[in-house]
């Protein structure tokens, strides 16, 4: 059973269409990255797999899921990298994850764990997370995915703000994750440490999904 | 399987739900408190505003202690109103800045849980800023309370009713790019019957009118009830929305 499969995908964000009739399919362990421009849709598709947006026309399936009929059924079971890191800027990092697997009915011991494999140093868990830097928010918004251990990761940009370190550090969860049979799909519009990790390519433009580049 | 077990099983199961949406709406009701907490809007903004608008209120009334008394209830509640409108405002940036509210919605948890959450939060705010307010106006205006219980009991249904009203228009200004002028606009129409009635319960509380302050608190716990109703409904389509 795929992952992700879309067929003629179509989600408007008021009446544009920023996807516009895509096709993607995507099997467990598979690591798929998403390339395209500025405006290409690749963040709405990320949305539109993690359950956040409704599905206009076509027909997607996502961790056995019907976008069209119960998308918030997929929610729980995905982690979701934006270009924000929905923490709660007043709350620490450690506050943040605990409230996060507790949302999500997950085990919260394994949220120190999940701080320390992103590298944030322990004298950081209980600063709010307002006063880190950019990297230092992003790594524990990673933090918070792999607390949940989802079936599907969906990550747009996930290297953009981090240091050679973290790039890594992202590079070798992404390949753990896959190694562990979850899907990963990146989204990026710039060549680097992800076209490395991929298993395969795929373009985007216009808000379709091309054939694939490798 | 016997057929009294069959019986116990929906309950059984009815009864876990009902736990689980309690302890959820503890933890989103502590995280907004705790949040309130540390950014000290409650404290640092809210309450110095409130009682600067008695001590307002009170040289606008030229300091006529008799009017002064005569109007306090609804001076009181007024105020709460104020500050009703900066704690829902705040209750909804809490969950646009850097996408935060997208944590709840991917958690999974249910609509009417977050709803209960941030309007109990709300709630406590308020019944925090009338506690504060309750003394202002006996020292201030010379007031004086001849019903405790009335006016403990009448707060608390006034707030909650404020509170469950507020954040359910918040949820539906949230995705509004001027929510902030929106909201006040939408939220004092829809809350004018609970100060009325507040201020009806109050006059009985402190003596100021000869009327049923308690036949008045039934009309706020029902006001509360009709829109914790709408909320619990309607907040997952409109945290969609937002």
């Amino acid at each position: 059973m795929s992952a992700v499969r879309l067929e003629g995908a179509v989600v408007l964000l008021g009446r544009f269409p920023a996807l516009a009739g895509a096709d993607l399919s995507v099997d467990p362990g598979e690591v798929v990255l998403v390339r395209g421009p500025n405006g290409a849709g690749k963040s709405t598709l990320l949305h539109l797999c993690a359950g956040l947006l409704p599905l206009t026309e076509g027909r997607g399936e996502v961790l056995g899921c019907d976008l069209g009929a119960d998308r918030a059924a997929v929610r729980r079971r995905v982690g979701l990298l934006g270009h924000d890191t929905a923490l709660y800027s007043e709350l620490s990092p450690a506050e943040n994850l605990d409230l996060w697997a507790r949302a999500s009915r997950v085990d919260t011991t394994g949220v120190p764990g999940a701080l320390g494999r992103l590298g944030v140093p322990e004298r950081l868990w209980a600063v709010p997370s307002t006063r880190l830097s950019a990297g230092q928010r992003r790594r524990v918004a990673l933090a918070a995915i792999v607390v949940r251990r989802p079936e599907l990761w969906l990550l747009d940009e996930p290297h953009a703000g981090l240091d050679t370190d973290g790039r890594e550090l992202v590079s070798d969860l992404m390949s753990e994750a896959a190694s562990a049979g979850a899907a990963v799909v990146l989204a990026s519009h710039e060549t680097g440490p992800a076209d490395d990790l991929a298993t395969r390519t795929v373009t985007m433009a216009g808000g379709t999904v091309g054939a694939d580049a490798v | 399987m016997s057929e009294r077990a069959l019986q116990l099983r929906p309950m059984g199961l009815m009864w876990r739900d009902l736990r689980l949406l309690a302890g959820d709406i503890g933890l989103i009701a502590a995280k907004d408190l705790r949040i309130e907490w540390r950014a000290r809007t409650t404290l640092g903004q809210v309450l110095p505003f409130a009682l600067l608008v008695l001590v307002l209120f009170g040289f606008a009334l030229n300091a006529n202690r008799p009017t002064l008394e005569l109007a306090t209830p609804g001076l009181l509640w007024m105020t709460v109103l104020f500050a009703t409108v900066v704690a829902v405002q705040r209750s909804v940036a809490v969950e646009s800045i850097d996408g935060a509210g997208r944590m709840l919605l991917l958690s999974g948890m249910a609509p009417a849980a977050a709803f209960g959450g941030k309007a109990l939060a709300v709630a406590v705010q308020l019944l925090a800023v009338a506690a504060v307010l309750l003394p202002g106006v006996v020292l201030l205006y010379g007031a004086e309370i001849e019903s405790l219980p009335l006016a403990v009991v009448a707060s608390l249904a006034a707030t909650a009713g404020l509170a469950a009203a507020g954040s359910l228009l918040g949820a539906v200004v949230a995705g509004v790019r001027a929510h902030q002028t929106v909201l006040p606009i939408l939220l004092l129409p829809v809350v004018a019957p609970v100060l009325i009635a507040a201020t009806r319960a109050f006059e009985d509380a402190l003596g100021t009118a000869a009327v049923n302050g308690w036949s008045w608190v039934g009309l706020l716990a029902g006001f509360t009830v009709v829109n914790v109703a709408l909320g619990a409904v309607a907040y997952g389509p409109l945290m969609e929305e937002a």
